[in-house]
């Protein structure tokens, strides 16, 4: 029993982990342009898809690379191509909305018209067959009695962790972040400081973009089978993830991703799993209801 | 003045709708057999409809070139009409009625799954509509449903098979399963395979009974649970895409114990997205592809020609259901061009037909359209192909 315990502990981590790490994502951009990015879940899997290209290229393809090397490669040019198309989207989809002076509610629906486009565009150009993530690093499985851990387990949950304590200097240490805090805090103030608004969310989505890529690699080398809508369940889980932790605040995505994993697993492990998204989500439901800003979400009077 | 213009004009649409119904029903009537087709082309499992779709065209090729099939005398062409149902339930109750009253067709083929049999069977029935399903084995599809028929075998027949397999082979005194709650044919296919065990093995023979959500990714939970139940072997009732991955995370968590897998592991893309961890298990299915012989073998190898790799088992299935419309139209006597009398007639023509001589087994139809007819067990080999284990016949 207390074996499976610490076990399904593990299990929670690793899936906490991807919930917290597109959680940050979804939080870096409403926190910044309060804009619900809700094509972020396809940019992750776009992230993945992108991670499967390469990944291909260099292990399967001509260079023909060993794995560890492919993935030293893979990483960084999954998150720098992730963070471009992220960046590409906010162009040619939301800038041009904000420009025009738009509502903040017809740019949450232009996000969630172009997370469908991605879907479907993926359907469309690339096929509804599946596809397979090549291994890249040996799995070794360790054993400590009852306990199974693998390295990939444990580099997914030190990863997450890693990126977090990153994220969090840059938004608190840095001139960048600062100017993101500001833009937060009153947007139109900041404009008249001399700050560069345009280069300012272009940064905010370079992050959370890149986040999803790193997100996307993970995933799929932990759960090596893609399709087009990967993204649309996790991403919407993700997003109820950053509320429930508070919408706008990291420390509130990356806790509220691990207590959504949390949740999700030991629910499974205590009761039948079949009523596991009934009760997850209704804990979930009565921390709203008894905190309506989320664990660590400050009131603020203009929210969507 | 201008009302004249008016009913001139609606009169010169009245004529115009009427030339073209004319048309259209003569067209339709003169020398072509519509059937459509409801089938996943996209969504959880797009290998499936693909190799429905591969196996009608190639039939259909066949038929044609030979100047179409011959129905009282008079040769009809045939003429397939793909549908695609995005396995969902929705879709394909949506993709039945358009094929039943927009492109009027004869009879319909699928859908594959259970998950949309069931719900495209009662729109085919309340359409007065034949409709075969290829691949559903839940016997919900037919049930009380005398306008609908299947080509595979049913559940209630493949889950014993499966407990007596695992008690025989693996010496299992205790068995867990884990399911898709929200896919019909995995539900009931688990609840049988347990509801069996249990009579065979006693009441606490079922150490674990979990189940998992549409669209779930990690099963790390449910078979953390599973494995500290310590069963002999584990069932896994589910689609291919999703056995792969909950192969790789129960050897992640220490399994090493065998899975019993039933007819859904059966397809072309199991391999690849599973790889080394899927060899060494087994499944029960229709038909085994390495090691065929005769007709069974003469499709496969003329499929592989075509396309490109083996067929698995829905290709065949769908193959062998086409035959059955086929031998049904035959069974009619002739066509009427009246849509509604020649479904009629089609409906008695299969209900009617003594043995169809399949190549995933020979088979007729009992009263409620289910085929009686045997299944076999296969072993995933070394090579990653399905080989003949065993064949039970009921």
């Amino acid at each position: 029993m207390f074996d499976s315990i610490i076990q399904n502990i593990f299990n929670a981590l690793q899936w906490g982990s991807f919930y917290s790490l597109i959680a940050l994502g979804y939080t870096l951009v409403y926190g910044v342009l309060r804009l619900i990015n809700f094509a972020h879940g396809d940019i992750f899997m776009v992230g993945a898809y992108i991670a499967y290209f390469i990944a291909i290229f260099f292990f399967k393809g001509s260079p023909a690379l060993s794995g560890t090397t492919t993935l030293a490669l893979v990483i960084p040019l999954t998150m720098i191509l992730t963070a471009v198309f992220g960046v590409t989207l906010e162009r040619i989809a939301y800038r041009p909305l904000r420009r025009k002076g738009a509502n903040r509610l017809y740019v949450v629906i232009t996000a969630l018209m172009c997370g469908l486009i991605l879907e479907n565009g993926n359907l469309a150009f690339l096929g509804a067959s599946r596809k397979s993530f090549p291994e890249l690093i040996d799995k070794v499985v360790y054993n400590f009695g009852m306990i199974s851990m693998t390295n990939l387990k444990i580099g997914v949950i030190l990863s997450s962790i890693i990126v977090y304590f990153i994220l969090n200097t840059i938004i608190s240490k840095t001139k960048i972040g600062m100017a993101m805090r500001g833009i937060s805090y009153d947007k139109f103030a900041i404009p008249l400081m001399g700050i560069p608004i345009d280069t300012i969310i272009v940064v905010t989505f370079i992050l959370g973009s890149s986040l999803a890529g790193l997100a996307g690699i993970l995933f799929a080398m932990s759960y090596p089978i893609l399709d087009p809508f990967m993204g649309a369940i996790i991403g919407w889980k993700a997003f109820i993830a950053a509320v429930v932790g508070g919408i706008g605040d990291i420390k509130g995505a990356f806790v509220g991703g691990f207590l959504l994993g949390i949740v999700e697993i030991l629910v499974v492990a205590v009761f039948p799993s079949t009523f596991r998204d009934l009760i997850a989500f209704s804990i979930l439901l009565m921390i709203l209801v008894i905190k309506p800003t989320g664990l660590f979400g400050v009131a603020k009077s203009t929210k969507i | 003045m201008k009302k004249n213009v008016k009913k001139h004009y609606g009169s010169l649409i009245f004529c115009a709708v009427l030339i073209f119904l004319y048309a259209s029903i003569s067209f339709a009537a003169d020398d072509t057999i519509k059937i459509g087709f409801n089938i996943p082309l996209t969504g959880e499992i797009p290998k499936v409809g693909e190799e429905s779709k591969f196996a009608g065209q190639m039939l259909l090729n066949e038929v044609n070139a030979k100047g179409g099939i011959d129905v009282g005398g008079k040769k009809y062409k045939l003429e397939f009409i793909y549908e695609d149902n995005e396995s969902k339930a929705e879709s394909a109750v949506a993709v039945s009625l358009k094929l039943i009253e927009k492109d009027q067709v004869l009879a319909m083929v699928g859908p594959n799954s259970s998950k949309q049999a069931i719900p495209a069977g009662q729109v085919a029935n309340d359409n007065r509509t034949p409709m075969i399903s290829p691949w559903s084995t839940n016997p919900d599809t037919t049930k009380d449903r005398p306008w609908v028929f299947r080509a595979a075998f049913i559940d209630p027949f493949q889950g014993p098979i499966a407990v007596d397999f695992a008690i025989k082979t693996f010496k299992a005194g205790k068995a867990a399963v884990l399911y898709a709650l929200a896919n019909d044919y995995s539900k009931n296919l688990a609840e049988i395979f347990q509801a069996d065990f249990k009579k065979k093995k006693g009441d606490g023979a079922i150490v674990a009974f979990e189940s998992y959500g549409d669209k779930d990714q990690d099963f790390s939970a449910q078979l953390t649970k599973i494995i500290a139940a310590k069963p002999d072997v584990i069932f896994l009732p589910n689609n291919y895409n999703e056995v792969a991955l909950i192969v790789k995370q129960a050897h992640d968590l220490g399994w090493k114990g065998p899975f019993m897998g039933a007819d859904a592991w059966g397809n072309s893309e199991l391999m690849t997205l599973c790889g080394d961890d899927c060899k060494g298990h087994y499944f029960t299915t229709h038909y085994a592809a390495a090691g065929a012989k005769g007709a069974t073998k003469e499709f496969i190898d003329k499929y592989q020609k075509l396309f490109g790799y083996q067929p698995a088992d829905v290709a065949a299935l769908t193959w062998d259901a086409i035959n059955v419309v086929l031998a049904g139209i035959q069974n009619a006597g002739k066509l009427t061009g009246n849509i509604r009398k020649d479904r009629q007639a089609v409906r008695d023509g299969i209900a009617a037909i003594k043995e169809v001589k399949g190549i995933t087994g020979n088979m007729k139809f009992d009263e409620q359209g289910d085929p009686i007819k045997c299944a076999v067990v296969v072993k995933i080999n070394d090579a990653g192909q399905f080989e003949f284990a065993e064949s039970v016949c009921p």
